[in-house]
């Protein structure tokens, strides 16, 4: 009984990352989808959406507003328009003068930028991690009194909300909407969308706008969760976004939020079992494994090679 | 069409605004567990509004300074100038680079002792660029994680000397064919994967390594690192004051000169220039070798070169395992320098300046590598004032020579052989 509890304990948390991680991961996985590179900038555009939301939580509490949706509502709307400004940018300046050159060559560009950015954030608000106020607190709890308890937090609820809610819209507005329409057009055949009238420029800068919106989201979230931020913080969930993308199958977004979910519970079951230190680890091993054994992903199609 | 440009210029301008103004305008400042907002300087307030301002000017005249930049005529006097003919080249070249040796050679007896260790560094950093430029440059294949083999070769100098008391010189090899082993290792199963999944897979290699390194407390002390790396030794003198070890004697008592601290620094700078000097003539021997040409037609078309019996798997791993094992070479070196190391040297950031000089040289170009491993290395030491904004211009610049000049300051230029026009 004990150890189911602690089983599902494990179980929970990981869900919990999980899905934060499929929420950075679509970023990664539409932009693959359409123009084939790999963003290497949005896990800071991630990292701005948290700091962000911080500014606004704590300039909200400066201006004495206590009403806790409307704290949540403000900061999420703060942290989309900046982020996905800031992505729209980022693909104006750094990548869309290099598209369609050689594929080193974008990646190289994404990388400056990523550094960028860091930097960027570094310089203004300094390198020292800054505590993010839980604003959502409590939660339920199972299992005898006097053993170990499974407790599932009314903070790890909200995050399961709000990313079933991001991600039922954005397959709504993927399969209904025009412009969704013509993001799986571009996705599909690039030249031949453009051919047939589709501004192809304006559906990559969707692409990143959409991917930034839901970085922030996830931003606001999991800074609410860990309780501190700092600049560098973007880099490493962005390395296990992209593990989810690529382990998902890239190009699906399907594929990116179960394979958020399969690579959140990995990890939290080696920090439950193993050690907190090894996650990384696991993560990253299991990537390489993935790519080596099938780098289509779970969910992902086979990509022919074309002379 | 003005009124499409008014549009588009405002959006850019609010767009500036947006993604500047929450940032810059606003200090999170954190007094104990509290966290407090605060206003930034007036200063960079107008800074923002400027940028805003001279966004929304650009965006609005675009199309005018466009085209009146077009009808400027060309103001690079070297834009229209006839190639060198090719021997004048190489012979300009061979001389260039005597001088640079001889010149490197007195350096260290005119220079301050700050400066040869600086200049130490550097040519670790000669190194490292050099073998990465092999893999990058050469074979083209992005390698994210080349600090991992870096960290081989500084960690098993250091692990040898501290359990088996290995000296510098036995070291040297090991480290270099451990970090050459490593990468082949690695490099058997990843080299299949396409461009930008072996990026990322290299980049997980590296952290990897870090984390390992970080982790396996009782074997590399983690964090707390490797000290007491001992100096390396000219045929069996120290440079000490003292001698450390029985049988061995020291460098200023056999030539009965005065101790002085720098001799130990002019040693070690010699040391590595001589080992750049080798890294760089084996790869330039490298290149036009067979396996340098099936490097750089695996490159240029990945099908071709197979279609005309090229084993892919084998040129790669090749280019890889030469990469790692310089990247070997250089940790050696820099393990003996520093006398301390841990895994706080070997983070991805160190593999992003490396790739960054490959880049900003010209991939492929030996020359431009050293230069440009000169110039990042030591323009940030002259602007100490900058030196936090050191990285921020690192990616600004890795951005806009993506977007200006892909092939480098100093692009690589193919021997090749031209036809005589028949008279």
């Amino acid at each position: 009984m004990q150890d189911l509890l602690y089983f599902i304990q494990q179980l929970i948390n990981g869900l919990t990352i999980g899905s934060t991680y499929a929420l950075i991961a679509i970023g990664y996985t539409m932009v693959y989808g359409i123009i084939g590179m790999i963003n290497f900038a949005h896990g800071e555009i991630y990292m701005i959406g948290a700091y962000t939301a911080l500014i606004a939580i704590t300039g909200l509490a400066a201006l004495g507003i206590a009403w806790l949706p409307l704290i949540l509502i403000v900061a999420l709307v703060c942290a989309m328009i900046v982020s996905s400004s800031m992505g729209w940018a980022v693909e104006r300046v750094a990548y869309r003068p290099v598209r369609g050159k050689h594929r080193l060559i974008p990646l190289i560009s994404a990388i400056g930028m990523s550094i960028f950015l860091q930097n960027y954030v570094h310089l203004a608000q300094g390198s020292r991690n800054i505590g993010f106020p839980a604003l959502i607190e409590g939660g339920f709890r199972f299992g005898a009194e006097d053993s170990f308890q499974t407790s599932i937090t009314y903070m790890q609820i909200t995050i399961f909300a709000t990313t079933l809610v991001c991600m039922t819209i954005l397959s709504l507005f993927i399969s209904r909407s025009r412009i969704g329409r013509a993001c799986r057009a571009v996705s599909q055949d690039l030249g031949m969308a453009n051919l047939l009238g589709i501004d192809t420029n304006r559906i990559i800068s969707a692409t990143f706008v959409i991917g930034a919106a839901l970085a922030a989201v996830a931003g606001l979230l999991l800074g609410m969760y860990y309780g501190s931020i700092d600049p560098l913080f973007g880099f490493i969930a962005g390395l296990k976004a992209f593990t989810a993308a690529v382990l998902g199958g890239i190009g699906s977004i399907p594929g990116a939020m179960l394979g958020g979910l399969i690579l959140g519970v990995a990890e939290s079951m080696t920090s439950g079992y193993l050690s907190g230190e090894y996650k990384d680890v696991v993560s990253f091993g299991l990537l390489i494994l993935i790519l080596l054994f099938k780098p289509t992903g779970l969910l992902g199609k086979p990509e022919v090679e074309k002379i | 069409m003005a009124a499409h440009n008014l549009k588009h210029a405002l959006f850019c301008a609010i767009v500036t605004l947006i993604i500047s103004y929450p940032i810059l305008g606003f200090n999170l400042a954190s007094e104990g567990t509290t966290v407090t907002l605060e206003g930034a300087k007036t200063s960079t307030i107008v800074g923002v509004l400027l940028a805003a301002v001279v966004v929304f000017l650009f965006q609005l005249f675009r199309d005018n300074l466009m085209g009146s930049l077009r009808q400027l005529p060309a103001v690079n006097p070297l834009a229209n100038r006839k190639p060198m003919e090719q021997s004048k080249r190489l012979k300009l070249e061979s001389t260039l680079l005597t001088l640079m040796i001889i010149g490197a050679l007195v350096w260290p007896f005119i220079a301050s002792r700050g400066a040869v260790d600086l200049s130490t560094l550097v040519l670790i950093y000669i190194m490292l660029a050099l073998g990465l430029n092999v893999v990058v440059g050469l074979a083209g294949l992005l390698d994210l994680g080349y600090v991992a083999f870096y960290a081989v070769g500084a960690y098993t100098f250091a692990l040898l000397s501290q359990y088996y008391g290995v000296s510098f010189w036995f070291a040297l090899p090991i480290g270099a064919l451990l970090a050459a082993l490593f990468g082949l290792v690695l490099g058997f199963p990843v080299l299949r994967l396409r461009g930008d999944y072996l990026a990322i897979v290299t980049l997980g290699f590296g952290e990897i390594i870090r984390i390992l390194l970080n982790n396996m407390t009782n074997l590399t002390g983690g964090p707390n690192g490797i000290g007491g790396i001992p100096d390396p030794t000219l045929f069996g003198m120290e440079f000490g004051r003292r001698v450390k070890e029985e049988g061995n004697t020291s460098f200023h008592e056999t030539f009965g000169i005065a101790y002085s601290g720098e001799h130990k620094v002019i040693f070690l700078y010699l040391i590595a220039l001589v080992l750049a000097v080798i890294t760089a003539i084996a790869i330039r021997r490298l290149m036009r070798m067979p396996v340098g040409r099936a490097w750089e037609a695996l490159r240029e078309d990945e099908i071709a070169a197979k279609s005309l019996g090229l084993n892919r798997t084998a040129v790669k791993l090749s280019a890889f395992t030469i990469g790692a094992f310089f990247a070997g070479f250089a940790g050696t070196v820099f393990a003996s320098k520093q006398g301390f190391i841990s895994p706080e040297s070997f983070v991805f950031l160190e593999s992003a300046i490396i790739l960054a000089i490959v880049v900003l040289g010209g991939m492929g170009s030996q020359m431009g590598v050293i230069l440009a491993a000169i110039a990042v290395t030591i323009l940030p030491e002259l602007a100490r004032e900058f030196s936090e904004y050191r990285m921020l211009i690192f990616g600004a610049a890795m951005v806009l020579m993506m977007v200006w000049r892909p092939q480098g300051l100093l692009p690589m230029r193919r021997i090749h052989i031209e036809l005589k026009k028949q008279e």
